[in-house]
Parts: structure tokens; C-alpha cells; sequence
């Protein structure tokens, strides 16, 4: 359960982004610049023309090994907004399906000039992996690695919660459902400790938690009533069926009456609870429709913000690697005049 | 060099400068904007001396610089609010120091993303003349000649004074 991933690679020698791959290892001051940096960006989406010239010029590759429609679409859009030229490759209908392996086929994009990846891939570590092998230069942007994490979402969520409840400090969280396959409850889980509330339960069945899930700071429920009281901020995970292997629920109805977020649930939390929900949703599975769709629900803002958390951490990837390039042909000048 | 006094004298002659200007022009109604942080002050400033009472808007030009591939990001970059329609408007732009005209570039593009102006004059308290772009300003409080190892600031957001700082080497310009 915990982060083997070592965090350093992802940052400059100053401490700024020049990937971002994992929320482990960033501390408090970095993830909140990522926030300040992306309410900027909220405003450039409420204009007429949602579109600064950052990173113009710029090539930015959505490399997508796994489905995802609201995740690729809403990098696509804030590469674009950023007036980045954006590339899709559809992996399954790429060579790798001819046979050329990762590294090629990284080779052949970069011949291309691209300045930067957007990877999601279904084996944990692979976003990392590309950050060791690729050309100086070229950023790589996790959007979601096997089990592994899905920083962007947690950043998006940890937004969502800023504007709805102003600070970090003092807010009880739960995150409820299929902890066990969720990259984004691992990456929620470590950003909010890191910005310092004041509890995060997860709230499961046993056989959908990890083992060990108490190391990661997080306090664990397996009632929900329970653990929905003096909540404050109610995260809900969709049941990740395509992930499960063998039989760790009995039915959906079964899990629907026993973790399913409903109205008269709702009312357990404090009355100013926000509801919030990565998508895509299953209603009735594990939220009820009108709970979803209630006055709590903040689940499109998440949507919005997705978009702006994203311009955020694009251009401050491109712009670390922008300082680190620099510091590069410096010391270059300088070995040339000595 | 330049007291708070000075500011003072340098603000009443652009804010006379400014209203003869702008009747000159026959413009009757404008909206005020300034550039963050320096021009914004400018633009309170001026509009408390001609009992200005509209929303201003403040830009923040961090997203449109052109020396993003050399210098990377500003690290303190808040949003931009224009509290109005810019569409078919006149706006006066303010700005503390003109060197390049570079700012200026980034903040009429910035501008040009809300709408279309109907014209826009730009009024600065100094005016350091090394244009690298064709724009100069309409409205000066003061020209000013510095060396190349030279910088002057505006400090503020009360009783604003104008300081030169003397740079160790002269690098190139920000």
C-alpha cells in the first residue's frame, strides 16, 4: 500500500513541477500553488474566448493505453484552452496493437517534437516509467496509472472542496465504496492529508479495502451510517466491476442497501455536507439519483474544475521543464567559456 | 529620487492630462483598467483625483507574456477581473513603468479575448523610452533615462513612491 514510487523525479532542483505523476511527495505549499494557479485558470473559462496563448506553439500528446472519456476530453480541452496543439492517440487502434513496444513507439512521438504526454495506462507505475526513458525536455502528465493514482482528479476535488468550505483545517471526510481499486481514493487520500483536514474515513466493505489501508492515515468504517456522522465532505467511488476478479460483493442490490448514499443517509452527515462523485456514476449502485442530482451534489462543478486543475499543472510542468532546459544550456555556456 | 510628493505632482498632471485628452477624443464614457500590481495603483489613484467611482478592471498579464518559453510561469498569477463589457468601449489602460511596450502587447491581446474596444489609450507614470514595439503612450506622467544596470519601481499600494534599484550586471530585461 505504500508509495514505491520515489516523488523526486517529478520535480526541478528548485522544487517546482516538471512532471506530475504522483500527489506522495509534494508538499502542502506545492498543492496549494497548483490550486491558486487553477482558480486563475476558472475565470479563462467564463470568458468569451476560453483561450490564453501559454502554450502556444506547444505539442501536447493524450496518450490514453485505457478508456476514459471525461478524463482525456477535459485534458484535451485545457491543453487547448492553453492554445496547445493536441494530439490523440487511440491506443488500441495504434501499432502497439501491431506490435511495436512503448518505448518505439515514445520514440517515434518524440521525433515528432511533442513537448509533452498525457499518459493513462492500466499497470500501476507506467506514467513513471515513461518520466524516466523520455527526452529532456518533454513533461509527462499521470492521468491515471493501474490502482496506482490519478493526481489530476485528486487536485480537482481538493479544488472543489476549497471553494465550497474556504479551508482544509477542521473538515471530516469520508470516502465511500471500492477503495480497493480506486487510484483516485489513493491519491485523495494522501492530497487531503497533506493539506491537513482533520480526518479522512474511508467507509467499505471489508473486501473492497486494501490491506494496510490504516497506514495511509485514514480512519476505517465498514457502517456507513456510522461513518457519514459530522461529515462535512462525502466522497462516493463508482464500484469498479471491470476491475473485480471473484466474488468480493454478493449482488449490487445488496451493496446498493448497505453503502448506497441515499436521501435519508444523506441527512446522517451535517447538513452542509457536500456530495461528491469522480463519475461515471452508477445510479442506484452506489448513489441514488436524486442525491446525484441534489442541492448537495457538486459533482459537475468537479467537471468545470477538472478543466481549469488541468491548465494548472500542464503549464507549470511545461514551465519547470522550461527552468530546468534553461539551467541545462547555462551550465552548457559556462563549460564552453571555462 | 523621486519622493511620494513627486508621485503626488505626477498623478495630478496625468489625471488633468488624461480628462483633456479624453474630451479631445469626444470620449465621453470609458472604463479604466489597470495592469497588476503597479497599474492598478495608478489607475485608484487617478480615478480618486477625478472622482472616478466605476468598478475597475485588473489584468494580470501572467498568461500572455511571450517569454513564457524562457522564463516559465509567474508563481503568483491571480485571476484577471474586467467587471464590465469591454465590447464596443473605450478603455483607458494604465501601467506604473513603459519600457519594452511588451506588457502592453500581452495586456491588449489579454483585452481582446473579452471583445472588441472602441479604442483603447494608454496612460503610464513613467515613460522609460526603449520602445522594442510600436506603442507609445498617450497619457505620461514623467520620462525618465536610466542606465542599463538601472531599474525603477513603483511601491505602494499607499502613498506611492518611485525607487531605483542598481543591478549587480545588466541581464536582460524582464
Amino acid at each position: 500500500m505504500q508509495d514505491s514510487i520515489g516523488p523526486s523525479i517529478q520535480l526541478t532542483e528548485t522544487g517546482k513541477l516538471k512532471h506530475f505523476l504522483t500527489v506522495s511527495g509534494l508538499n502542502k505549499d506545492l498543492l496549494t500553488e497548483i490550486l491558486d494557479t487553477a482558480d486563475s485558470f476558472i475565470e479563462v473559462g467564463e470568458r468569451n474566448i476560453k483561450k490564453v496563448p501559454l502554450l502556444r506553439g506547444k505539442t501536447v500528446v493524450n496518450l490514453f493505453f485505457e478508456a476514459s472519456t471525461r478524463t482525456r476530453s477535459t485534458f484535451e480541452l485545457a491543453a487547448k484552452r492553453l492554445s496547445a496543439d493536441v494530439l490523440n492517440i487511440n491506443i488500441s487502434t495504434s501499432a502497439t496493437s501491431k506490435g511495436e513496444s512503448l518505448s518505439d513507439m515514445l520514440r517515434n512521438l518524440e521525433a515528432m517534437a511533442s513537448d509533452m504526454f498525457i499518459v493513462r495506462h492500466s499497470q500501476s507505475g507506467a506514467a513513471h516509467f515513461i518520466a524516466e526513458s523520455v527526452t529532456p525536455g518533454v513533461a509527462i502528465v499521470n492521468a491515471g496509472d493501474g490502482w496506482h493514482a490519478h493526481p489530476t482528479q485528486a487536485m480537482l476535488d481538493m479544488l472543489t472542496i476549497r471553494q465550497h468550505k474556504k479551508h482544509f483545517e477542521g473538515l471530516k471526510v469520508a470516502i465511500i465504496g471500492d477503495i480497493l481499486h480506486s487510484r483516485v481514493a489513493r491519491s485523495q487520500i494522501r492530497a487531503l492529508n497533506t493539506l491537513g483536514v482533520e480526518e479522512v474515513r474511508v467507509i467499505a466493505p471489508n473486501t473492497l479495502l486494501p490491506e494496510f489501508v490504516e497506514t495511509l492515515g485514514v480512519t476505517v468504517y465498514n457502517n456507513l451510517e456510522e461513518g457519514l456522522r459530522d461529515i462535512d465532505v462525502i466522497i462516493m467511488l463508482r464500484l469498479q466491476r471491470e476491475r473485480m476478479q471473484g466474488a468480493l460483493l454478493p449482488s449490487e442490490q445488496e451493496y446498493y442497501q448497505l453503502y448506497g448514499l441515499t436521501r435519508e443517509r444523506l441527512k446522517i452527515a451535517k447538513p452542509d455536507a457536500i456530495v461528491m462523485h469522480p463519475g461515471p456514476i452508477n445510479r442506484g449502485v452506489e448513489i441514488e439519483s436524486e442525491v446525484a442530482d441534489g442541492n448537495q451534489s457538486v459533482i459537475l462543478n468537479q467537471v468545470t474544475n477538472g478543466i481549469a486543475v488541468r491548465m494548472a499543472v500542464l503549464s507549470m510542468a511545461m514551465s519547470g521543464q522550461t527552468e530546468t532546459q534553461n539551467a541545462r544550456k547555462n551550465e552548457r555556456l559556462d563549460r564552453d567559456k571555462a | 529620487m523621486h519622493d511620494n510628493q513627486a508621485v503626488e505632482a505626477l498623478l495630478h498632471s496625468m489625471a488633468q492630462e488624461l480628462e483633456t485628452y479624453l474630451s479631445r477624443q469626444s470620449i465621453t464614457h470609458c472604463e479604466f483598467v489597470g495592469i497588476r500590481t503597479g497599474g492598478v495603483w495608478i489607475a485608484k489613484a487617478i480615478q480618486a483625483l477625478i472622482g472616478n467611482t466605476q468598478a475597475l478592471g485588473e489584468l494580470d498579464i501572467s498568461f500572455y507574456r511571450d517569454d513564457f518559453t524562457r522564463i516559465g510561469l509567474n508563481p503568483t498569477v491571480s485571476p484577471s477581473s474586467l467587471p464590465f463589457e469591454t465590447e464596443g468601449k473605450h478603455l483607458v489602460l494604465f501601467d506604473d513603468v513603459l519600457m519594452s511596450g511588451r506588457t502592453i502587447r500581452a495586456a491588449m491581446n489579454e483585452l481582446f479575448d473579452y471583445g472588441r474596444p472602441a479604442s483603447i489609450t494608454l496612460a503610464v507614470l513613467i515613460d522609460l523610452n526603449r520602445p522594442e514595439l510600436p506603442i507609445r503612450p498617450n497619457i505620461v506622467g514623467a520620462n525618465l533615462s536610466l542606465r542599463p544596470d538601472e531599474r525603477v519601481k513603483l511601491i505602494g499600494p499607499k502613498d506611492l513612491s518611485l525607487e531605483i534599484e542598481h543591478l549587480r550586471s545588466s541581464g536582460d530585461e524582464r
